[in-house]
């Protein structure tokens, strides 16, 4: 399907970015013909394949992940704050919300 | 450093026997880097204090094990470039990105710790794609890297920082990450070995996301032998990374001999057909045949699926960095947009301000094929190809020990000759993005320059967990067929 400006407008929405006249203008058709390229996947026929999904290896997914519920050691609060443009009193201070 | 920068096993002993000093050697690395910046652009930090200072400590633990050089732990003062989206404590991480800027992590990344434990020492971090996303490293916010093979050439991408570190002898090793072929494209475009991991032999604590999926931390140096010695060192299981697995770590440099006969390499004809340039095919033919003379075997395999791997790819990378990328929102880390008195105002603009273009193409495309009613047609199929291919690879692995390829179709591009063509840009890893979504190892291994003196690389492609197979047949082919050209822009002029 081809993917027209207005088509970007909405993605760029979607994603939490403002976008610019000049970079809709740009975006479009080359977004366009990227999905275009990927379009290419239709001539297969693949009804019945399994999704590659999970770990890319049989040692990966048998390899156990789970450790025991035990607290450790983290960043602590002043360090985890330490590169936000805005902390007060503790927290992430950001815009009002509404 | 130039006599000793292709073996850090000997740079090591000299610095443990006393014949130099890690100090010594660290400093060339940090006034190399330094005096180079200028015409390749390959550092965003250069940590002179830090580096030297870390260089005494190395020196002094040596001294009083009484020159015991045999005992000093595996990278004694060996100086080490960091890509800059691997988390150094003390030093910036930018993912060569306005978003995160001067950002300081408050930890190491795994493969940090590992590596400081093994006595390197970080010189600085090294200039990027933004985001990894790119293979030219054109879209670094803070310019591109110029390669040391001539510096009106892009170095390859993501890791074009961390390859033309290398390749122009500033550090004999350095780290990059390959989510599409961003260790082994760089590496082949500037004459320099580099590696990718089977998926789960690193730990990706500390790298800052971008296809989790498909991300693993390489290795670069000017040998096979080194990158082995390196990789020894940084793999393995870490509870940090749900996904390393646990398998256990050879001595890969234990089985470097020159000794290949029996070996039997793949060879897919497929893929060297249109689009590959002529002086590429050649070089990589001669490798086959040198393989040939070596004693292994040649036998045709077939990766009937391979075609359709750039389109999976740009489906499946683009999905999982819209997702990963959405921290990047101006509340707990790097840029905040001024003047935004409402909090989705402020995401808005903080990502339009802080993104580049490149970033923000990928962004959508990744909203798109993720989104309500499209997601079965692209995501949900290029999961599909994904599987076809891991079983491409496990059929063609069944007749073979490795599969070779060209790296790259072509040598060295021109800056700005496919900047405004994004789809040309992404067919450049044609050969590389397929370990990626098959989950298995691939090294490029320099095999000569072009007639305009630019270098050439070719892949090896193994099963999983067969870096030490790669290795061997890497090594037996520079042993060979020694690759010992060096760049214009070399600290070793």
């Amino acid at each position: 399907m081809p993917i027209t400006e207005a088509d970007v407008e909405k993605i760029a929405q979607l994603a939490h970015m403002e976008i610019t006249p000049e970079e809709l203008r740009v975006f479009a058709p080359q977004m366009a013909d990227i999905v275009a390229f990927v379009e290419q996947l239709d001539e297969l026929t693949m009804s019945d394949i399994e999704p590659a999904l999970g770990g890319l290896t049989r040692e990966g997914e048998q390899t156990d992940s789970a450790r025991d519920d035990v607290a450790t050691p983290s960043l602590g609060q002043e360090l985890a704050l330490a590169e936000a443009p805005d902390a007060a009193s503790g927290h992430f201070r950001v815009p009002k919300v509404l | 450093m130039s006599n000793t920068i292709n073996d850090i096993e000997v740079l090591r002993n000299r610095i443990s026997h006393g014949e130099t000093t890690a100090r010594a050697v660290v400093a060339a690395a940090v006034d190399a880097a330094e005096n180079l910046n200028d015409s390749l652009n390959a550092f965003l930090q250069i940590d002179r204090a830090g580096a030297l200072s870390r260089a005494d400590e190395i020196d002094k633990s040596l001294w009083s094990s009484n020159g015991d050089g045999a005992a000093s732990p595996a990278l004694a003062g060996i100086p080490i470039a960091i890509k800059d989206n691997i988390c150094v404590r003390g030093l910036q991480t930018s993912c060569g990105s306005r978003i995160l800027g001067d950002y300081q992590p408050p930890y190491n990344a795994t493969v940090i710790e590992r590596l400081l434990a093994a006595g390197a020492v970080v010189v600085g971090k090294t200039n990027c794609d933004e985001f990894a996303m790119g293979s030219s490293n054109e879209n670094s916010a803070f310019g591109p890297v110029k390669n040391p093979w001539d510096i009106l050439r892009v170095p390859g991408g993501s890791s074009g920082g961390s390859a033309a570190a290398v390749a122009a002898g500033i550090v004999p090793v350095a780290l990059g990450s390959d989510t599409g072929g961003s260790v082994r494209q760089p590496a082949a475009l500037c004459g320099v070995v580099g590696l990718k991991p089977t998926y789960g032999r690193n730990s990706r604590y500390g790298l800052v996301a971008f296809a989790s999926s498909l991300d693993q931390v390489g290795v670069f140096a000017r040998s096979s032998r080194d990158v082995a010695r390196v990789l020894g060192v940084i793999c393995g299981r870490d509870s940090h990374d749900a996904t390393t697995a646990e398998v256990a770590v050879p001595d890969y440099t234990a089985g470097l001999k020159n000794d290949v006969k029996g070996a039997r390499i793949g060879f897919p004809r497929s893929l060297f057909g249109a689009g590959l340039d002529p002086e590429v095919r050649t070089a990589v033919e001669a490798v086959v045949a040198a393989y040939r003379d070596l004693g292994a075997e040649v036998v045709d395999v077939e990766l009937p699926n391979a075609k359709y791997s750039i389109a999976v790819y740009y489906i499946i990378a683009t999905a999982e960095a819209s997702s990963n990328l959405a921290r990047f929102d101006g509340a707990r880390y790097g840029l905040r947009a001024e003047d935004a008195p409402e909090l989705r105002q402020m995401y808005r603009k903080t990502r339009e301000e802080g993104f580049g273009a490149e970033v923000k193409r990928r962004i959508m495309l990744g909203t798109y094929v993720l989104s309500a009613g499209y997601y079965d047609a692209y995501y949900g199929k290029a999961q599909q190809v994904r599987s076809l291919l891991k079983e491409d690879f496990r059929k063609a692995f069944e007749s073979c020990d490795a599969i070779i390829t060209p790296t790259a179709p072509t040598p060295a591009f021109l800056l700005g000759e496919k900047a405004d063509d994004p789809l040309a840009m992404y067919l450049n890893d044609i050969y590389t993005v397929t370990a990626n979504l098959a989950g298995i190892p691939g090294i490029s291994v320099p095999c000569g320059l072009s007639s305009n003196r630019l270098p050439i690389g070719f892949q090896l492609l193994g099963a999983h967990w067969s870096e030490s197979t790669l290795f061997k047949l890497a090594h037996a082919y520079e042993v060979a067929r020694p690759f010992n050209d060096r760049p214009p822009i070399s600290s070793d002029n």
